[in-house]
């Protein structure tokens, strides 16, 4: 790659999903903790893709948390790599066309 | 920040899905005029750094936690319209796969994140930098002002939300003075990480950052009239 920006930031963004998020605060967020004050929480209803095999940042099967949730991280950053990249060439390539 | 189904109902839901798609829209035919070779990588970067640095929470009081939004911090660095798309494709990844936002709740979450936090987050950018110098550092500073800025606008935009539909029938002040006391300290972390992450790009890559082209070209016009 050209750019080693591109290549440096992707590393990076790698090692944060992959290891350093095992080291996240796990309280909940803001949203989520002013809906428990308040009391709407238990309003939340499940998510159509709770079923997902990575639904909540862990990997199906996967016991060891350091592992599933590193490896979530990791299909999380290659997937968003692999759609943002590709709409993004695609928009490019569009804009090259029409000229 | 990401809202699950139930807490707003489908009409609201639906309604905010309208304007979200009419947004993420307009930002197909924005985007489609700013990206070029150099920045289209810039632009998958982006994405792809603010899904990984959303999986950072960060404590912020007794209890709570937050974390990037990334409005801001993409808006300056590839420009608005590149930055609603960016953080819509986060924000579909993470309810698609993850299950974190409702799907039902999804045009909510891109109203929130991906048009209120980006739009305020470069208003803000572009009023800071109109008082600040012009320099890089005053690049970062704008950037970290902007980022504050974002987080409780886009924290607004779930209480107007939840004013319009919310399922649950709790005073308006009281989710108002909650939502917005909470995420102005999570745009303290904020602030800090877009002001990091802009230098870091301002230091290896000043020519890319979109918040900066504008004021290099600015100052050339400028000159050129002298």
């Amino acid at each position: 790659m050209k750019n080693p920006l591109v290549t440096v930031g992707l590393a990076l963004s790698l090692v944060l999903a992959g290891g350093v998020s095992y080291y996240a605060s796990s309280h909940p967020d803001g949203l989520e903790k002013v809906a428990g004050d308040v009391g709407f929480l238990d309003s939340a209803k499940e998510s159509a893709t709770e079923g997902s095999p990575l639904a909540g940042y862990g990997v199906a099967g996967v016991k060891n948390e350091r592992i599933s949730g590193g490896l979530a991280g990791v299909i999380g950053v290659a997937s968003t790599a692999a759609i943002s990249f590709g709409l993004f060439y695609a928009l490019r390539r569009f804009k090259k066309d029409k000229l | 920040m990401h809202i699950p189904d139930g807490f707003i109902d489908i009409p609201t839901s639906t309604a905010f899905a309208a304007v979200a798609a009419v947004g993420v829209a307009a930002s197909l035919k924005g985007a489609a005029r700013s990206l070029d070779e150099k920045t289209a990588p810039l632009a998958g970067l982006t994405a792809t750094f603010i899904f990984a640095v959303q999986m950072l929470n960060f404590p912020v009081a007794a209890g709570t936690s937050g974390h990037l939004l990334g409005g801001a911090l993409a808006a300056i660095l590839v420009g608005p319209y590149v930055a609603t798309l960016s953080l819509t494709v986060v924000l579909l990844m993470q309810a698609l796969l993850f299950a974190d936002g409702g799907l039902s709740a999804a045009g909510l979450n891109i109203f929130n994140m991906s048009l209120l936090g980006v739009w305020s987050g470069y208003g803000a950018f572009l009023l800071a930098k109109k008082f600040l110098p012009k320099s890089k550092v005053s690049i970062t500073a704008a950037a970290a002002f902007a980022g504050l800025i974002s987080v409780p606008a886009a924290a607004v935009g779930f209480v107007i939300q939840y004013a319009l539909g919310a399922t649950a029938t709790f005073s308006l002040t009281t989710v108002l003075t909650a939502m917005v006391g909470t995420h102005v300290l999570i745009g303290i972390g904020e602030a800090i990480i877009t002001g990091l992450s802009v230098s870091a790009v301002m230091a290896s890559r000043p020519d890319l950052v979109y918040g900066y082209r504008g004021t290099k070209k600015n100052l050339e016009i400028g000159e050129a009239h002298k």
